[in-house]
């Protein structure tokens, strides 16, 4: 072998176990990142791996976006940082950003929505000009950041429209930025644009409110106790049954909802008490066994159940309710689904605490409304947005 | 009202615990906590040619104020239609010039009152690091280069400890513990995180109330001990920075917006106006000095310096009291409504109302009363506390970013 061999064979084998090793504590610093738990359990070791992969070269930048896919929040936000620091230092030297590798993760709508929307942030870094071709394209996409930016584009088409009086064609404009929206504002923007047009929006039936309920109450809720008191509803559901509630026997009575945002308001059928507790209950009727949310708006103390399983308890009084306040997954059963919940009314009198009310849609993991089997036609009226 | 401190507390009251440069502004009101800077030549005669050095936009709102280290200015934001991307930036203070932006992803609920929003709490640095806390409870610390060195999302950790209100309290490092109040009416708690791994050193309960003030560092008990304070509707808790442990409380109705100040072992609260606290001596207890109902703080926090105390109205008064009595000395009107607190340096104070008007006011000691010898006008609303580095103040709203200087 002559010089130049020797020489050949140490670079290559050199350039070998180089990169290598570098692939190899890639991997090790993405498995020490997604390991991260709660109380700061991991963060040292991600903090170690960290370092590793800010330090590497813009080509591993599909990786790091790849193991954004299925990963905790906190290890993508971790995994985030890695990438905006390489970005950055590319960017500084004058180097390039994989380009199409980005492209093919923004295309793939089976990959993280928030690292989709990332990577196309970062395609547009660079090349300022491409909204125009990739936005429009996005009104159904699984990236509801992405899916907002189309459908804002629709919502100004509409009011173009609109402003040129060709209400026929301002309404397939708007009724295709309704069916993609997502945003609650967003959608309260273009059912005010259609209310303009003589068009109806049937809100309830968009969002997947459940307007048909049984109430019973009032119970007992002097100091707030009645939060943590387990009483005959939270035992078992039977609806025919009588119970003492606080000032007297209590029957389960069925309440349907008239309010545009689905709103279940105890005081409507009780009055304005304080001091009290109320539940609902309510039947859904799934055509197949899938996940779901239940996404809740109230500003009372609440218990949640579905199908007899405590989802989450809060026991805040009058901070504040919007729609989908909290989100729950859940798995619906094929067939009938029971929803219940619990809502507690404090002892305040300031104006603000009259409210004893929520709100409760059943949608998939995107906002899309997800119906009962056997949802009866629409009963809106006219309510005041939450 | 019960006063308490236990056996053995010993404050000796040494200030400062940190090395950083004269003139950082480093936690929200500054490096003391009570709004005052060491800084000489900060602007006093402003003009809108001359005193606006430089201006950026801001991508998010934020309520939060900047911190500055070094020549290097931090401020949060959030963005989005639900406030979930959450800022944290590097702007050399020199020319606004963006050096680093750090962008993540909320983990916590990010519903707030429209006045308020996410990026409400204050950032705070012990001069290596900056610490930043969003009202979802999502927790960052990277370096002055932006490299992540922690995250915590308590949301996630503690899915009640939230409030939809929006929450605001700021951060507050002492040595090497990081302090934070997150208290509500749900899962309310202040937590020491170690500030190398953001790992709980250690946790408290603490009453079930909403609550929006910042912690205040009062001094140390016995060597090397420091206590904080932690103000709420309850009263006031003293609490060993580094375990957590209580070493002496006072019981009362006090305010959950303004935070407290502190100085020279007393601590000033806002409580039935200002009720102004010692806790000082082996085994004494807590010892009420005097209260002060007509220095009445409301959204902004007061302001110490020396032995005056100096209180900013929800009418607009700016009423400067002798911090040793609660006496007043002098008021001055002026244009509220104030929710930014006072800051101050070289004998003047500066105080910003809602609407974005910019008062300076001149506090001399030697002199009677309080001047008005400056004013500015930025654009509203501007609801953040100023920052003062480097002979400049530092004003944010939810679009912009503004220098002051010169003048």
């Amino acid at each position: 072998m002559n010089e130049f061999c020797r020489i050949a064979v140490v670079v290559f084998f050199t350039t070998f176990f180089f990169s290598s090793a570098g692939r190899a504590t890639v991997a090790e610093s993405i498995a020490a990142i997604r390991a991260v738990g709660p109380e700061g359990k991991g963060n040292a070791e991600a903090a170690r791996g960290w370092q590793e992969l800010a330090r590497a070269d813009a080509a591993v930048l599909p990786e790091l976006f790849r193991a954004m896919d299925g990963a905790n929040e906190l290890a993508a936000n971790w995994l985030r940082s890695a990438v905006e620091t390489i970005v950055d230092r590319s960017l500084a030297s004058g180097g390039q950003l994989p380009l199409d590798a980005l492209h093919d993760i923004l295309r793939d709508t089976g990959r993280n929505p928030r690292a989709r929307r990332f990577a196309y942030e970062l395609i547009a870094r660079v090349q300022p000009g491409i909204a125009n071709g990739i936005i429009p394209r996005m009104t159904d996409d699984p990236s509801l950041e992405l899916r907002y930016d189309a459908v804002q584009r629709l919502i100004e088409e509409g009011g173009r429209l609109a402003a040129e009086a060709k209400a026929d064609e301002a309404t397939r404009v708007y009724r295709r930025a309704l069916d993609s929206a997502r945003e609650i504002k967003q959608i309260q923007q273009i059912k005010g644009a259609m209310d303009k047009l003589g068009v109806t929006v049937d809100l309830p039936r968009h969002f997947g409110f459940l307007m048909q309920w049984r109430l019973i109450g009032p119970f007992d809720n002097t100091g707030r106790k009645g939060f943590d008191m387990v009483l005959p509803p939270e035992q078992a559901i039977d609806l025919a049954a009588e119970y003492p509630g606080k000032t007297g026997p209590v029957r389960w009575a069925p309440f349907t909802s008239e309010h545009e945002y689905g709103l279940i308001n105890f005081n409507l059928p009780y009055g304005p008490l304080k001091e009290v507790t109320g539940y609902a209950y309510a039947e859904f009727q799934s055509d197949a066994a899938r996940p779901a949310e239940l996404r809740l708006g109230c500003k009372n103390a609440w218990k949640l159940w579905a199908n007899g399983r405590l989802l989450f308890s809060r026991d805040e009084y009058h901070r504040g309710m919007e729609i989908d306040q909290y989100r729950f997954p859940v798995e619906l059963k094929a067939g009938k689904n029971s929803i219940l919940i619990k809502v507690c009314q404090s002892e305040q009198t300031e104006t603000w605490t009259k409210e004893w009310e929520f709100q409760l849609r059943v949608c998939d993991a995107r906002g899309t409304a997800i119906l009962s089997a056997d949802r009866p036609p629409s009963t809106i009226a006219k309510g005041t947005p939450k | 009202m019960k006063m308490r401190l236990s056996a053995g507390a010993a404050l000796l009251l040494a200030f400062p615990l940190t090395s950083l440069g004269a003139g950082d502004w480093t936690q929200f009101r500054g490096p003391s906590g009570n709004g005052i800077s060491p800084e000489i030549g900060t602007p006093t005669r402003l003009d809108p040619a001359r005193s606006i050095a430089w201006k950026v936009a801001l991508p998010g709102r934020g309520l939060s104020s900047p911190i500055v280290v070094a020549e290097r200015l931090f401020l949060t934001c959030a963005s989005g239609p639900r406030q979930d991307r959450l800022h944290l930036f590097c702007f050399s203070t020199r020319d606004g010039k963006r050096l680093w932006e750090r962008q993540f992803w909320a983990t916590g609920r990010t519903m707030t009152q429209s006045k308020t929003c996410v990026a409400a709490p204050s950032p705070a640095t012990d001069g290596r690091r900056i610490f930043a806390l969003f009202s979802s409870n999502d927790l960052f610390c990277v370096d002055l280069d932006g490299n992540l060195l922690w995250l915590r999302g308590l949301t996630r950790d503690y899915p009640n400890a939230s409030n939809s209100l929006g929450m605001a309290s700021s951060l507050l490092v002492v040595g090497d513990t990081v302090i934070a109040q997150i208290e509500n009416d749900s899962d309310s708690f202040a937590a020491g995180l170690d500030a190398a791994t953001g790992v709980n050193r250690w946790r408290i309960e603490r009453p079930k109330s909403a609550n929006w003030v910042t912690p205040v560092l009062v001094g140390e008990l016995g060597a090397g001990r420091p206590i904080v304070a932690l103000q709420s509707s309850k009263g006031v808790q003293l609490v060993e920075a580094s375990n957590g442990r209580v070493a002496g409380s006072y019981d009362a109705t006090a305010a959950t917006i303004p935070s407290s100040c502190a100085g020279g072992g007393v601590v000033y609260v806002p409580c039935n106006g200002i009720t102004a606290l010692r806790a000082a001596g082996e085994g004494q207890a807590v010892q009420k000095l005097w209260e002060a109902k007509t220095l009445r703080p409301q959204t902004a926090s007061p302001m110490l310096i020396g032995n005056r105390l100096f209180v900013a109205t929800g009418a607009g008064m700016l009423i400067c009291a002798d911090a040793r009595t609660g006496e007043k000395v002098w008021q001055l009107r002026l244009k509220g409504p104030f929710s930014a607190s006072p800051v101050a340096a070289t004998n003047h104070a500066y105080l910003i109302n809602e609407k974005g008007f910019l008062q300076v006011v001149d506090i001399n000691p030697e002199a009677k009363e309080g001047r008005l010898v400056g004013e500015l006008t930025l654009e509203p609303t501007i609801l953040s506390t100023p920052a003062i580095a480097g002979g400049a103040l530092y004003i944010r709203n939810d679009s912009t970013l503004w220098k002051i200087a010169g003048g």
